[in-house]
């Protein structure tokens, strides 16, 4: 694999977000739900600090509930691999309005920059595409982000899966809140949902 | 390989009663692995024109996808066999900290006349692996008392927001005979 021009994350998230409209945002456990809070926070940003390999099912459950919204999965390559099954389980369901970007360092950055399987050997885009995932492809320039971005709000014409290879620098964490009831109900407030 | 001993009757209405308390609380996700005890209830649900049946390819995803719905507004429920239960440990995490409406219905393996040893440690410590995730348990022993425990289940996670696990135990479902 080409280490390359690799792109730079936050610049890939931001792109991602900037017109975002009414997307709901899930990042995964680890520099990506960082990377989403560095683009600004917002509403329907839905962090996750735990639950590794759960975001892109978070991402199923709430794209079946509301087929109408666009519903964005930011994630790494480490948690990605850890909810693999969970692209078979996406490719069986089907839901046209979701989308995953894998931010792919090959490098589990959280923990000391260890290498992940993505490094030598899994092709990401290939298990997608293999389980049901046809709009499976490899980002490597911003113009294919900002294509993607665009795809996003195409809420018939999903899934979609994007690995966007990435430089695996360290950067500043900024940090959104932890508090998971906040961010879980404010998103349901933002969709019109009230508290039990 | 799917006949049962012990089993109330050869074809329990139990499922059927589940079923109508899910209809009756407005579930629309249905995650599941599969399990011969669930798959009268697993018809009726991908049968539903209301319910969504997912095939999950572990537990935990199911997991995950309730915190998903909810955030959406829907309720779901996680069908499993106790099996499965610890394969959703450390995403149990997300129920207390997110506080969505988690009901999951287990079959249950290695307790009552198992012929499989390898069902029996995880059948062993399904109780106590939920209880010590923080999720009540409730359990039916028999076909009569299934209504009454899926209601209250069913109130609790839905209506306190308090995570529930219903174990239909292997009494009620029959161990599984192996013939050769």
């Amino acid at each position: 694999m080409s280490k390359a021009n690799l792109l730079d994350r936050r610049q890939v998230v931001s792109t991602l977000l900037a017109n975002r409209k009414d997307v709901v945002a899930i990042g995964g456990l680890g520099a990506s739900t960082n990377d989403m809070c560095a683009a600004g926070d917002h509403a329907r940003n839905f962090y996750l600090w735990g639950g590794m390999g759960g975001a892109a099912m978070i991402g199923l459950g709430l794209a079946l509930a509301q087929p109408k919204l666009p519903v964005l999965v930011i994630t790494g390559d480490g948690e990605m691999l850890m909810g693999i099954g969970s692209l078979a389980t996406i490719g069986l369901q089907k839901p046209s309005n979701l989308s995953i970007a894998v931010l792919d360092n090959e490098a589990y950055g959280e923990t000391g920059g260890q290498t992940s399987h993505t490094s030598a050997a899994a092709d990401l885009v290939g298990v997608a595409r293999a389980c049901g995932i046809k709009d499976s492809k490899a980002v490597t320039t911003m113009a294919e982000v900002e294509a993607f971005a665009k795809a996003v709000h195409d809420v018939s014409a999903g899934p979609r899966f994007a690995n966007v290879k990435i430089d695996s620098a360290g950067l500043e964490r900024i940090l959104p809140s932890r508090d998971g009831t906040y961010i879980l109900n404010r998103i349901r407030g933002e969709l019109g949902f009230q508290p039990i | 390989m799917h006949a049962r001993a012990d089993a109330p009757d050869t074809a329990p209405n139990w499922p059927d009663e589940i079923f109508a308390t899910l209809q009756r609380f407005d579930v629309r996700q249905v995650p599941y692995v599969p399990d011969a005890g669930h798959s009268k209830l697993i018809q009726h649900v991908l049968d539903s024109s209301t319910m969504r049946g997912i095939p999950l390819t572990t537990e935990e995803e199911g997991v995950a996808l309730l915190a998903g719905a909810w955030t959406g507004g829907q309720r779901g429920v996680l069908l499993m066999q106790s099996s499965g239960v610890g394969n959703c440990i450390n995403m149990l995490s997300l129920i207390p900290i997110l506080r969505f409406p988690f009901l999951t219905l287990v079959t249950m393996r290695g307790e009552w006349g198992e012929f499989n040893p390898w069902q029996v440690p995880m059948g062993s410590t399904t109780q106590g692996v939920f209880e010590l995730s923080g999720v009540k348990v409730l359990r039916a022993s028999n076909a009569a008392e299934v209504p009454a425990v899926l209601e209250a289940a069913a109130s609790q996670a839905y209506n306190a927001l308090t995570p529930t696990a219903v174990l239909l135990s292997q009494r009620l479902i029959g161990a599984k005979v192996f013939t050769k």
